[in-house]
């Protein structure tokens, strides 16, 4: 012994910290060579149950308590222990340093697989996306959540566990409807947040109040208060609306509300770039795995195992498959960038028509800018090519409740190829997918009713359950809750009223 | 530069343990119930085990403000094997298969119950709950007792101290007969081969040459042959076995009669298993002994004990007249710990009270080590209770008696029981 190891001689499938260490410092050299840039990161070796715990709470190695997370831990334990789905072989977090969860259980092939996936794939993505790099403080990240279970913690001792919980409740109730979709928000960091946090809760609570002042009015200002809506724009974040206005809060809830928004709103990025954040994942450990085997420094068996990992992970099920659940983001996502490589390096006519630009370009940087600059929507808008949708045999079908069958629109053909790229593209656009709900009034001067809108596209309705979140809001709001109904032609309509069930006073 | 590996796995495991018992608090009401049905299924003995608990999914689902399945809609799908733009199709798309379930339980709305499994300890502790027992017991009777650790043969694993050398090396040399033995009968034939040789031709002839080479290989091989492998390595196996080392007998009575309906029966149940839980800390062996009894009685099994049903009326002093007769036939001996429960609607013939007060005071209380008696009912006292109250007054030590309308009275009955045991 003595002599380093080689590479391709490691005959075992156990791993050691060694050899992890070893493939770590050849992945990363050949992901330097391609140009992937990242953050620090850090591989941290976890257990089974450790995974689950993981699960349950998004990842986040802190997290506030919550009885719905213990719900979800449940959840996967029941299935993972009747076999119904084995655990996520990685979970990688998008902080700085960039930390990776190794499974003990999986073997030194798999936890390579995940080191080039996780380390280095989503790793380059977090740091490259603009969506991350907007939105997200990869380096405060861990610290405010850190702040927000002290906090939360503090609360639930100072005002009950049912109070809070009551509380955090709500707030995941309008939770996907909390987010700013356009807007910036500020960086998180711990300090900050700390030192701001009293500051603001007595301005905020200075502000609400002044809303609901009771002086009385001079007679010149009475007039012309009907057309006054509040807010004067609708407000789409209702938990941003919330946390402002709602008048019956104390401080330490709004501050809760808060930080409800700010986590999810931390999340939102990766809702939104889901199939390509995957895809780049899956190309990358696909190319640098690849290449180490062409340097010769993979053996037959090691690939071999890597492969049948990789290809279950990017199967995607026909539509009449008993397995099929939707679209898999792992198989669309990693064809995509694969195919978009292939144009790049092996342009045929079809490629040079459809996509001029890109066509013989060099592939490093084309891939670049696109993980840079598009979140899935816009992707798969700009980067579909008709091959790839003749490959997944795609079709788009309309389905119309007032119609007795489904019809199919456009299939992977000549006359179909835009028509089902720009259909799928929209299939990712988040703003579609949850309802276009807005805060449209409160009534100021009268019993300080909220009346929150929903406008409809396509006659597509409010499912049962929005009414038991329309509740939730009516707690939060602490008055008369209405729900209206506004289709394209302009015609409103009451769907329903909450009045929220009596708060306890302090 | 090397990465930076951190061994998280003797971290804490249990990061979501919080998360859980909030849950577990948060749906007290349904698990409650869900454990009341366990309890009524469950053998009075098996109370060690969890609990498999399912709660109604719509229950704890948890609301946000989503889409209906109406009004328009379009989707892109994978895999057109068969369609045209244009074609109409019925629905669903691809009669049933997998569209239809992932949309069940993506919305959270299946009427499935959501099922999981409450742990031993989560399980007592929602049964002691509603018994109302005061918390010093509650951590008495739920603590596993003090061990002793026992011999118990050999293992494969362990900790170096443990190693038995003789098992050890008695492993390692039959592993080395094993491999080594064929492939040395092997050597010695190449060598008799090799001397034969060597008597005939000249040193440097192919054949003698590869016979060398075969002798030099299969020594190298012989001589990889470890003396001891990791794999012959045998430890000393010590299990612990719990303390308490006494043996006890319970004996449930139960008034069969008509009166005693389900409600009251499972309400008896509860009482035997608290005595049972209680006698299961103090005692390494428990028999049960369950008799049941309306005007004749008979030792039954557990499952003919709680779901049978009798008719007509009710001489109680057959029940106590059997269970003399089966203490002084099996447990006279002194390692016995006799232990009696009883449980009625106090319903009884009136000439029969006066014999069950004699029988209690003469035979069997001066045996046992504890009686209790409920009385399950609503109604007032009669002759039974009232002959039971004098008994109580002469042996106030051994005899406990209560009149019980809900599950948090069964607790008094056994309050001496507990002080006197705790003490």
């Amino acid at each position: 012994m003595g002599k380093k190891p080689s590479f391709a001689s490691t005959q075992s499938s156990e791993w050691t910290v060694e050899a992890i260490e070893h493939y770590d410092l050849e992945i990363g050299r050949v992901a330097r060579n391609y140009g992937l840039d990242c953050y620090r990161h850090q591989l941290e070796i976890i257990t089974a149950e450790q995974m689950m715990d993981a699960y349950a709470s998004i990842g986040m190695p802190v997290y506030y308590h919550h009885w719905s997370f213990g719900k979800h831990f449940l959840e996967t334990e029941n299935r993972y222990k009747r076999g119904q789905m084995g655990l996520a072989y990685e979970i990688v977090i998008n902080s700085d340093p960039c930390i990776a969860y190794l499974m003990e259980e999986n073997t030194l092939a798999m936890q390579a697989l995940v080191i080039a996936h996780a380390a280095y794939g989503h790793n380059s993505f977090f740091k490259g996306n603009h969506l991350f790099r907007q939105w997200t403080s990869a380096d405060a990240i861990v610290d405010y959540l850190i702040f927000a279970r002290n906090y939360i913690a503090e609360c639930e001792e100072r005002h009950g566990i049912d109070e809070v919980e009551r509380l955090i409740d709500a707030c995941h109730a309008l939770g996907n409807l909390g987010v700013d979709r356009y807007k910036r928000s500020p960086p998180l960091s711990l300090v900050k947040e700390q030192l701001r946090q009293k500051e603001r809760a007595e301005y905020l609570q200075a502000q609400v109040n002044d809303l609901w002042r009771t002086l009385p009015r001079s007679a010149l200002a009475e007039e012309p208060e009907t057309e006054h809506r509040f807010p004067a724009q609708p407000e789409e974040n209702l938990l941003y609306f919330i946390e402002k206005n709602a008048p019956l809060l104390e401080p330490w809830q709004r501050e809760i509300v808060r930080i409800v928004r700010k986590i999810n709103q931390y999340f939102y990025p990766q809702r939104q770039t889901q199939v390509m954040n995957e895809g780049w994942a899956c190309f990358w450990h696909y190319t640098l795995l690849n290449t180490l085997y062409d340097e010769g420094k993979l053996s037959d068996g090691f690939m071999f195992e890597f492969l049948q990992s990789h290809t279950n992970v990017v199967y995607q099920p026909p539509y009449n498959s008993p397995y099929y659940s939707g679209i898999n983001p792992y198989a669309l996502g990693f064809n995509l960038w694969q195919d978009l490589r292939r144009i790049c390096e092996n342009p045929d006519d079809e490629d040079r028509e459809w996509f001029p630009d890109i066509a013989g370009s060099d592939w490093r940087e084309t891939l670049n800018f696109a993980m840079a600059n598009f979140k899935d929507e816009s992707f798969i808008a700009q980067y579909l090519s008709p091959r790839l949708m003749r490959d997944f045999r795609f079709f788009a079908v309309l389905d119309d409740d007032s119609r007795s069958k489904l019809r199919i629109n456009a299939i992977h053909n000549e006359q179909g190829y835009r028509e089902l790229r720009q259909k799928l593209s929209e299939q990712y656009n988040l703003g579609s997918a949850d309802p276009n709900l807005q805060i449209w009034n409160v009534d100021l001067h009268g019993d300080r009713s909220l009346t929150l809108r929903h406008f409809t596209h396509r006659r597509r309705g409010l499912a049962e359950a929005s009414f038991a979140a329309l509740d939730h809001l009516a707690y939060l709001w602490g008055f008369t809750v209405r729900l209206e109904q506004q289709s394209p032609d302009g015609e409103v309509r009451l769907l329903g009223e909450r009045k929220p069930e009596r708060r306890r006073r302090f | 530069m090397t990465v930076r590996i951190v061994d998280r796995r003797q971290d804490s495991k249990n990061k979501s343990s919080i998360n859980r018992s909030r849950f577990i608090r948060r749906f007290k009401g349904q698990i409650r119930k869900a454990v009341a049905d366990a309890i009524a299924r469950r053998g009075i003995r098996d109370l060690d085990n969890g609990e498999k608990i399912g709660i109604p999914s719509r229950d704890i689902s948890e609301p946000q403000f989503r889409h209906s399945r109406s009004g328009i809609r379009e989707n892109v799908h994978p895999g057109n094997d068969r369609f045209l733009p244009g074609d109409e199709v019925d629905r669903p798309l691809d009669g049933g298969g997998g569209q239809g379930r992932g949309q069940a339980s993506k919305e959270g709305e299946g009427i499935d119950d959501f099922v999981f499994t409450l742990s031993r300890d989560e399980f007592l502790d929602i049964f002691f709950d509603e018994l109302a027992l005061p918390n010093l017991i509650k951590r008495q009777l739920a603590k596993i007792e003090e061990y002793r650790r026992v011999r118990a043969g050999y293992t494969h694993t362990g900790v170096p101290t443990n190693i038995n050398l003789i098992r050890t090396m008695r492993g390692a040399t039959g592993r080395r007969i094993a491999t080594v033995g064929p492939q040395a009968s092997r050597l010695r034939e190449l060598q008799e081969e090799l001397e034969k040789l060597l008597a005939l031709r000249p040193d440097d002839d192919p054949e003698v040459k590869r016979l060398e080479r075969e002798i030099a290989a299969l020594r190298a091989r012989l001589g990889t042959v470890p003396f001891i492998d990791t794999f012959d390595l045998r430890y000393n196996a010590r299990i612990r076995i719990p303390e308490p080392s006494t043996q006890a007998v319970m004996f449930c009575l139960m008034d069969v009669s008509g009166s005693m309906d389900e409600g009251k029966k499972q309400m008896a149940k509860r009482f035997f298993m608290l005595l049972y839980l209680f006698l299961h800390r103090a005692y390494e062996h428990i028999e049960v002994v369950f008799i049941r009894h309306h005007t004749a009685a008979e030792e039954v099994d557990e499952d003919n004990f709680f779901h049978s049903r009798e008719t007509g009326g009710t001489i109680v002093s057959s029940a106590l007249k059997l269970m003399r007769d089966i203490i002084q036939e099996r447990y006279m001996s002194s390692v016995w710990n006799i232990y009696g429960a009883q449980a009625s609607d106090g319903d009884n013939w009136s000439d029969d009270s006066p014999q069950c007060r004699e029988l209690l005071s003469a035979a069997i209380l001066p045996a046992v080590q504890y009686f209790a008696y409920i009385e399950i009912t609503d109604g007032e006292p009669q002759n039974l209770w009232l002959e039971y109250e004098t008994v109580r007054d002469f042996h106030p030590d051994v005899f406990a008696m209560q009149r019980i309308a809900e599950a948090t009275d069964i607790y008094p009955v056994f309050r001496e029981l507990f002080k006197k045991r705790l003490v």
